[in-house]
């Protein structure tokens, strides 16, 4: 027991976990079938799956995960984050493609995108907080993570790095979870003009 | 330092490096603001000029971003490369996703022809970032 907690965590991991690759194969496949049919319970259902977990998931890391991570001592997090990051690699961009593929969609089927709709408004204030949160995330979160994952497969990773990467992550997955809020709201207007 | 930070060895300090990665997040905005302003205002016809615009800034910042990276000294590019290929992957997939919602839309002419330019170029420039980003902190 005492060697357990003594012993450094190992660095035999991989960074893509290429186990769930076949998995988001499956789901872009069903998506693009999805769109293909036209059916509407089909890109409902992809939009409501995708945007509900990319939302769940943004709060939970934003709100939950992040300020308990930022508590821990850099070990523990190099631990965590070593079987944490992967997921989230593979997990996310599935996620938001499902969520914004089938919510053009979507749009499109209930005419939300003409600007004469009442709707209209509220999708493009939607793509507005999209388009900022895909800034956010891909122009500094996601290579954060990346650059993590790869100090951590060094064999003495620079903790000092490692603790400056993280805290970018930290913050801005709480930005986005704080964004996300904005979703709830847009997303709730929405189905209830 | 912490004994923490100590636990886990020295390590030499963070090199100075050209702004490729603000020059990559820039390209990512311009290309969310183009998209945004054409997708905004489908199906109906709409002056394209904005996003003609930002989608050739874009393209001129990925142009100076792969100048800036050819001149790089002693840079860690297997990692550059690894982390390149595997988002070029992903990230082509994702445009490509799109590229196939907005045919199947009947999107044409030269509004598709836009669109395929955001994406073409969003698709590159995500590569760039990503490696960059994490090549950075590597040894050469």
């Amino acid at each position: 027991m005492a060697h357990d907690l003594a012993s450094p965590p190992t660095r035999n991991f991989e960074i893509v976990p290429k186990k769930a690759l076949p998995i988001v194969g499956i789901v872009l496949v069903a998506l693009v079938v999805a769109i293909a049919s036209n059916k509407l319970w089909a890109i409902d259902f992809f939009h409501v799956v995708g945007g509900g977990l990319w939302t769940a998931v943004d709060l939970f890391v934003g709100f939950v995960v992040g300020p308990i991570l930022g508590r821990l001592s850099i070990p523990a997090r190099m631990e965590f984050s070593m079987k944490f990051m992967p997921k989230m690699l593979v997990l996310m961009p599935t996620l938001v493609i499902m969520t914004l593929a089938a919510g053009w969609q979507l749009a499109r089927h209930q005419k939300f995108i003409l600007s004469s709709d009442e709707h209209h408004g509220w999708v493009v204030a939607s793509m507005i907080v999209v388009g900022v949160m895909a800034v956010i995330a891909l122009g500094i979160l996601e290579p954060a993570n990346i650059a993590v994952l790869f100090e951590l497969k060094k064999p003495q990773p620079n903790g000092e790095l490692i603790g400056k990467l993280m805290k970018r992550f930290l913050y801005t997955a709480g930005i986005t979870g704080a964004m996300q809020v904005a979703t709830l709201i847009i997303m709730t207007r929405i189905a209830t003009l | 330092m912490s004994a923490n930070t100590h636990e886990l060895g020295q390590h030499a300090p963070a090199r100075k490096f050209p702004p490729i990665g603000e020059i990559s997040v820039a390209v990512l905005a311009l290309v969310i603001i183009g998209g945004i302003y054409v997708a905004s205002h489908l199906p109906n016809p709409v002056s394209l000029t904005p996003a003609v615009i930002s989608t050739l800034l874009a393209t001129i910042l990925v142009l100076v971003n792969v100048a800036l990276l050819s001149h790089l000294e002693e840079f860690a590019w297997k990692v550059f490369f690894q982390v390149a290929k595997w988002s070029l992957i992903a990230y082509g997939i994702i445009a490509g996703m799109l590229e196939y919602i907005f045919i199947f839309d009947k999107v044409r002419g030269s509004a598709l022809l836009l669109f395929s330019s955001i994406l073409l170029v969003f698709a590159i420039n995500i590569p760039i970032h990503f490696g960059f980003s994490v090549a950075r902190h590597q040894e050469p």
